[in-house]
């Protein structure tokens, strides 16, 4: 049966799992625990914290990144199962993955020429 | 330890099946020399970086303080595991585990050396040879992520929200470079499994013509490895590569003079040895792709060499990959001694407008020269390499004019002084 | 081998789903949400669906998730939720929308599971797909012949999409157009 081959990648996940969990495990035993409220407060070089991490704000250059990202993505995917049967798809191949990535190309041209890949202004 | 196999009773195996004890002897062996390899990685980085600096670096523990990592990592179980008040209870615990068992999983399709036959069973000596294994190898580093994100997150603090922020976007930039930088790889082999794909790599260049000229002399010397013809892939791999593992020059999650220790700065203890465990075990994964994809994997220089030694056989391409992995590994620490590290924009610049429109334009460059000659004349291909160099020398001569001007603040200043 | 997988499978989906549902943190559902698409990875798996499998994670898990996870941080979204809903009537339309999909998988199971005998070209396709399983090839055979006109138009969609995308971030980065620098003289001398 295919599944066979994933059988050892699931024994794997599990192990390395096992390893993780069963070292913290070990260590929360072993370890020593004495909490203090200083030692518990989250670190910024020794100054008293002020505001939680619900008041910061990103610039929202990385929501973009991630978008793109997205995108360039699925061309990715797109891209490798046309490379595997490169060889009997011939010429068509080649003309048809030219069209799709001169599309794309197009749109990262925009993207560039826009500003959406600058990181600074 | 084969007779051991063999006198166990006979009806255990076929109750559990062969396969199954295969699979799991390949699993526990494949994660305990991980293990190892990370702890002599981790001594390794130390001892190389010690004498670039003209230091000497860990030698009290064991020969050579070989034992230095393991005493570290000893150490590390006795330390307090502190969990911070603001922290988001569960998503702090799965972090370090999401961070380091992708790393591990990367190692499943690496396939270590040819096979090895053990009491009438065939052994190949890859975990699991799956059919879409490079899909597999992004997928697995795709989920690498996470660990980042979610630790970056539950600490509940600022440091390690801005570094895990810049991390994701940093990891899922280079992450589109690294997978078109192996489409060409899947076009050449023609498969996306990595046994396929190192054994397309077999041989030696023959007929080697260049410019007319028929060089005999190469004849059966330059292995038939992708590296020869897909360099330019291999670059923007490497590069990509070493960004995903947030290496330096590329460590700015963790620079160290602006967010303390980046994603993981709360953590502590066995926890933060997690991450660590994870980052070292990527650049071995990383390494050991290198060398499996562009560098013929466990095939060695001369392949007609080990079949005169039945043992040989299976040692020998083993020793080869070790040899390319470890090589590898060097490189990574090699860089990071080297290299200061590079400014946010610049990553994003060498990220966004290098790479990725390098790696578009590479994929088309190699569908050409593997197209049909019947179909695509060898002038249409000389056209093709023309108008590419032609693009190419154009933008290197523009060069990169952020290198040039003045520095973006500094620009703004300019501007703002003569409006 | 094949029943317990799958009993597998569903246990992590829907357990997953229910627990995004009644999640009160939005990273824990996000979370939970990345572990249903890779429970429906496996569930590919077991079809003989590598490569759709391999998508799934890559595409879905890998980078769909991300941005939810980026948005929800980079948005502050803090425990307290809000409960008004930002467009009204989403209540009504969701529980018409969900009774129709139960509606429909429940005629799809009565009448059982011979989707693909539906549509002729459909079965066919699935055939020459199955007589290869998991081959990516086979896929590319079919996706780069008989779903040619498909498959380009996606580009155009992920052309759109890439505007749609320099649109919602227009004011950031990046030099302004001549006309957005004449709207931003006028807002300024307004």
């Amino acid at each position: 049966m295919t599944l066979d081959s994933y059988v050892p990648i699931l024994f794997l996940i599990v192990l390395s799992t096992l390893f993780a969990v069963a070292s913290i495990w070990v260590s929360s035993r072993i370890g020593p625990r004495a909490p203090t409220p200083a030692k518990l407060t989250p670190y910024e070089s020794g100054i008293v914290p002020e505001g939680g991490i619900e008041k910061q704000r990103f610039p929202v250059k990385f929501y973009l990144v991630a978008m793109l990202f997205i995108i360039f993505d699925i061309e990715t995917v797109f891209l490798y199962p046309w490379a595997v049967a490169y060889d009997n798809l011939k010429l068509f191949g080649l003309i048809e993955m030219g069209v799709f990535i001169a599309i794309l190309l197009a749109a990262y041209v925009y993207v560039w020429r826009r500003g959406g890949l600058e990181w600074v202004d | 330890m084969i007779d051991w196999i063999k006198q166990l009773p006979g009806n255990v195996i076929d109750f559990i099946g062969p396969e199954i004890i295969i699979a799991t002897a390949k699993v526990v062996l494949v994660f305990g020399v991980l293990l190892v390899t990370t702890l002599l990685v981790i001594w390794f980085e130390r001892r190389v970086i010690a004498d670039m600096q003209a230091r000497v670096g860990p030698n009290r523990w064991g020969p050579f303080g070989l034992f230095q990592t393991l005493a570290d990592g000893i150490k590390l179980f006795f330390k307090e595991d502190f969990r911070p008040a603001a922290a988001d209870r569960w998503t702090f615990v799965i972090a370090p585990v999401m961070a380091m068992v992708p790393a591990f999983l990367a190692f499943a399709v690496v396939p270590l050396g040819d096979h090895v036959v053990i009491a009438g069973h065939r052994v190949d000596l890859v975990m699991s040879d799956l059919n879409i294994g490079i899909l597999y190898f992004l997928a697995v580093g795709s989920l690498g992520v996470y660990g980042v994100v979610l630790a970056g997150w539950a600490s509940g603090s600022k440091y390690p929200l801005i570094g895990s922020i810049r991390s994701t976007a940093q990891m899922i930039s280079y992450e589109i470079a690294l997978g078109l930088s192996l489409v060409p790889i899947a076009l050449v082999a023609g498969s996306l499994s990595t046994v396929d794909i190192v054994a397309a790599q077999a041989g030696t260049y023959d007929n080697i013509v260049l410019f007319g000229r028929d060089l005999n002399f190469l004849e059966g010397i330059i292995p038939h490895w992708f590296i020869v013809q897909q360099w330019p892939a291999f670059l923007i791999f490497l590069v990509a590569g070493i960004a995903e593992t947030n290496r330096a020059p590329f460590d700015l999650p963790e620079a160290e003079t602006e967010l303390v220790a980046g994603y993981h700065t709360e953590y502590s203890g066995i926890r933060f040895a997690m991450f660590f465990l994870g980052e070292y075990v990527h650049v071995v994964a990383i390494s050991a792709m290198a060398a499996t994809l562009f560098f013929g994997g466990w095939h060695g220089w001369n392949p007609a060499f080990p079949a005169a030694i039945d043992w040989l056989r299976w040692i020998v391409p083993i020793f080869w990959f070790t040899i390319k992995t470890v090589a590898f590994v060097y490189l990574f620490v090699w860089l990071r001694a080297t290299l200061p590290r590079l400014r946010y924009d610049r990553l994003m610049w060498v990220g966004w407008k290098r790479l990725i429109p390098g790696a578009l334009v590479w994929i088309v460059v190699t569908a050409v020269l593997n197209s049909d000659p019947e179909e695509v004349p060898t002038s249409a291909r000389l056209w093709v390499m023309a108008v590419v160099f032609a693009i190419l020398l154009a933008w290197v001569w523009r060069g990169d004019p952020r290198l040039t001007a003045l520095e973006p603040w500094r620009k703004k200043e300019v501007t703002r002084g003569t409006a | 081998m094949d029943v317990a997988v799958f009993v597998a499978v569903f246990v992590l989906a829907l357990g997953s789903s229910l627990a995004m549902l009644f999640a009160r943190n939005a990273v824990h559902v996000a979370l939970f949400l990345v572990a249903g698409q890779v429970a429906l990875a496996v569930a590919f798996l077991l079809q003989g669906a590598f490569f759709v499998a391999a998508v799934q994670v890559i595409v879905y898990a890998g980078a769909i998730m991300v941005l939810f996870l980026f948005v929800i941080m980079l948005l502050g979204v803090d425990q307290r939720e809000a409960l008004i809903e930002p467009l009204p009537g989403q209540r009504p339309l969701a529980i018409g929308l969900g009774a129709l999909l139960v509606l429909e998988i429940l005629y799809a199971s009565m009448r059982g599971l011979d989707l693909a005998s539906a549509s002729p070209e459909g079965s066919a396709a699935l055939a020459r797909l199955n007589a290869d399983p998991g081959n990516v090839e086979a896929l590319a055979r079919l996706l780069f012949s008989d779903f040619l006109l498909p498959f380009e138009v996606t580009s155009v969609l992920l052309v759109a999409a890439i505007v749609g995308v320099m649109a919602l971030a227009r004011r950031m980065g990046g030099p302004l157009t001549a006309s957005e620098r004449s709207d931003r003289a006028e807002e300024v001398a307004a």
